[in-house]
């Protein structure tokens, strides 16, 4: 038992120093994409693209004009004409309508190699194989954990997917109804997500609160390579762990901590605005203690 | 989404030394803003907001036969709905035990500080007497949906005018306001409710907050002349309160009503003018 305590407490303290997550599924994802390619071609690569593309522009201007990254963006709502599908065609949530491309989210519309795609910025979490996600137990029954993710679907974590031995009959001695764990995604069927604590970073979070984000604006609070999350970190002295469902989770003294919140709240006020990095700079620099 | 045990925690632990995590103090209130004749088709209303939370609230007049126990008293109702606009939580359909127990609360506050003159509303004795419907919407629920419910009810009712009324054919010309208000005292209660986290009381909570607290008890209090009146009382949540607990709450909402309520019976003052 005491064994067990101390292996416990090891992996506790590993995880905190493997500093967090994000840059771990950064890791796992672009390892995963050629596993992917295999059965699901179309989605894991186009949603690493996404987290890339979208992290881009607030980092060098220079990068800017010569990469791939098409120059401008455009808001639009469900039913707008993005332009004429004369030359372009329809990529992610666009619809070709009358000879035009018309958006079918609330999102950024871009151009790339012709294809028009949208990046959504508003909705549900979408799980995907591979994303790494901090979630809630919500029910515990005789071989696993019923886990909330934020999403309109049921996430399963089974007790196999757990990498150290628990006691059958005493599940919640490892997690129980209001624990909050952080997870990987093994993979989505029709209506259920299965999930896997196996793989380096997961487990049980203990201390610190859960905030939450929309997900489509956390490859905004990650930024490219984690550079923003770094940032925050950096700044406010805490441990921050983001899964992709736009569940955060945070720990450290009580200033930093509401600093940190407030940094996470403005990106994700701001996440359709250029420069972003610089933004987020300048407020942590002039945060003074008891703002709002 | 059911607060995380970590985040309950956090707060429990946080409150035992008076920090918040927004960083207040247990007794501090966000700001709270009002705002009248928001709706032109009622006959009184007002906006409450109090932090992120926003609540309309509205009053309307009828006629009706009064009851037989008071056959020379008007009447009121008061409803209260939480919808899906006002928070992930809430499903449509008929109030459910929340919405109902804050229109009670509200109504209470109102009926037993003696705010109304229910004589004066009278038209016929045993015939007719004016009855007010009072509507609570919450547009935003961010906590405290009950003090934020009743303020509004209390601004709303302070800025109803009588529609314009035939006592022949006994119809009410809606849309037509006479100037003249409703017979109120000087008994305004207004209702503060405090919050029990682990052995901490604190007022004005936030949703995490509320989802953290375990009992809460909701005072109205009035100040008609010099001495300070709790009208009416209510005592939610599961676990019970201490002896000592009651004494500290009385003791602070004391406190409380003479640093707060000043301010805010100013703000309705200068929106009366």
């Amino acid at each position: 038992m005491t064994e067990e305590k101390q292996e416990e407490a090891n992996e506790l303290d590993q995880e905190k120093t493997e500093n967090s997550i994000e840059e771990n599924s950064k890791e796992t994802q672009s390892n995963e994409i050629t596993e992917d390619k295999s059965d699901n071609s179309n989605a894991e690569p186009q949603e690493n693209k996404e987290t890339e593309s979208l992290s881009e522009p607030t980092n060098n201007e220079s990068t800017h004009s010569e990469s791939s990254i098409p120059k401008e963006r455009k808001l639009v709502i469900p039913g707008e004409i993005i332009v004429s599908a004369e030359d372009n065609l329809p990529g992610d949530f666009t619809r070709n309508q009358d000879g035009n491309i018309v958006a079918t989210r609330y999102g950024l519309a871009e151009t790339y190699n012709r294809v028009v795609r949208v990046i959504p910025i508003s909705g549900v979490f979408e799980p995907r194989r591979g994303n790494t996600i901090v979630g809630r137990v919500e029910d515990i029954n005789f071989s696993g954990w019923s886990i909330n993710i934020g999403g309109p679907y049921n996430a399963f974590l089974p007790l196999v997917e757990c990498p150290r031995f628990i006691n059958r009959n005493n599940i919640e001695d490892f997690a129980t109804v209001g624990d909050v764990l952080a997870m990987k995604i093994l993979g989505v069927k029709r209506g259920s997500v299965d999930l896997t604590l196996k793989s380096r970073g997961l487990g049980k979070l203990e201390g610190g609160r859960l905030i939450k984000i929309n997900p489509h604006k956390v490859p905004r609070v990650i930024g490219k390579e984690g550079s923003m999350i770094n940032l925050i970190k950096e700044n406010t002295g805490t441990e921050i762990m983001v899964g992709q469902n736009g569940f955060i989770w945070l720990t450290g003294e009580l200033a930093g901590e509401i600093k940190a919140e407030a940094a996470i709240d403005l990106i994700s006020q701001e996440s359709t605005s250029s420069g972003l990095t610089e933004k987020v700079e300048e407020f942590l620099k002039n945060y003074k203690d008891g703002e709002k | 989404m059911n607060l995380p045990t970590i985040n309950k925690k956090r707060i429990t632990e946080l409150l035992k030394q008076d920090k918040r995590l927004d960083g207040r103090t247990p007794f501090q209130y966000r700001d709270i803003k009002i705002e009248t004749n928001v709706s032109n088709k009622a006959e009184g209303s007002a906006r409450v907001t109090i932090g992120k939370t926003e609540v309309i609230a509205g009053v309307k007049m009828a006629t009706q036969t009064p009851y037989t126990d008071h056959d020379d008293e008007g009447t009121m109702t008061t409803s209260m709905e939480l919808s899906p606009i006002c928070g992930e939580r809430y499903e449509l359909g008929p109030p459910k035990i929340n919405a109902i127990e804050i229109a009670r609360v509200v109504d209470r506050g109102l009926r037993e500080s003696g705010f109304i003159d229910w004589k004066k509303l009278c038209i016929t004795p045993k015939e007719k007497v004016w009855s007010i419907n009072i509507d609570i919407y919450c547009i935003n629920d961010d906590g405290s949906a009950l003090d934020a419910s009743a303020l509004a009810a209390l601004v709303a009712l302070k800025t109803a005018r009588f529609p314009e009324y035939d006592k022949e054919t006994d119809t009410i010309n809606y849309g037509e306001f006479t100037d003249t208000p409703l017979p109120l005292t000087k008994n305004q209660a207004l209702s503060m409710t405090f919050y029990k986290i682990g052995d901490s009381l604190i007022l004005d909570p936030n949703r995490e907050e509320e989802d953290a607290s375990e009992a809460r008890l909701t005072l109205a209090i009035a100040k008609p002349e010099k001495d300070r009146i709790i009208s009416a009382m209510q005592k939610g949540g599961q676990t019970p309160m201490t002896a000592d607990e009651l004494i500290k709450i009385i003791e602070q909402s004391e406190k409380n009503y003479d640093e707060k309520f000043p301010e805010i019976e100013k703000k309705i003052k200068d929106l009366m003018k």
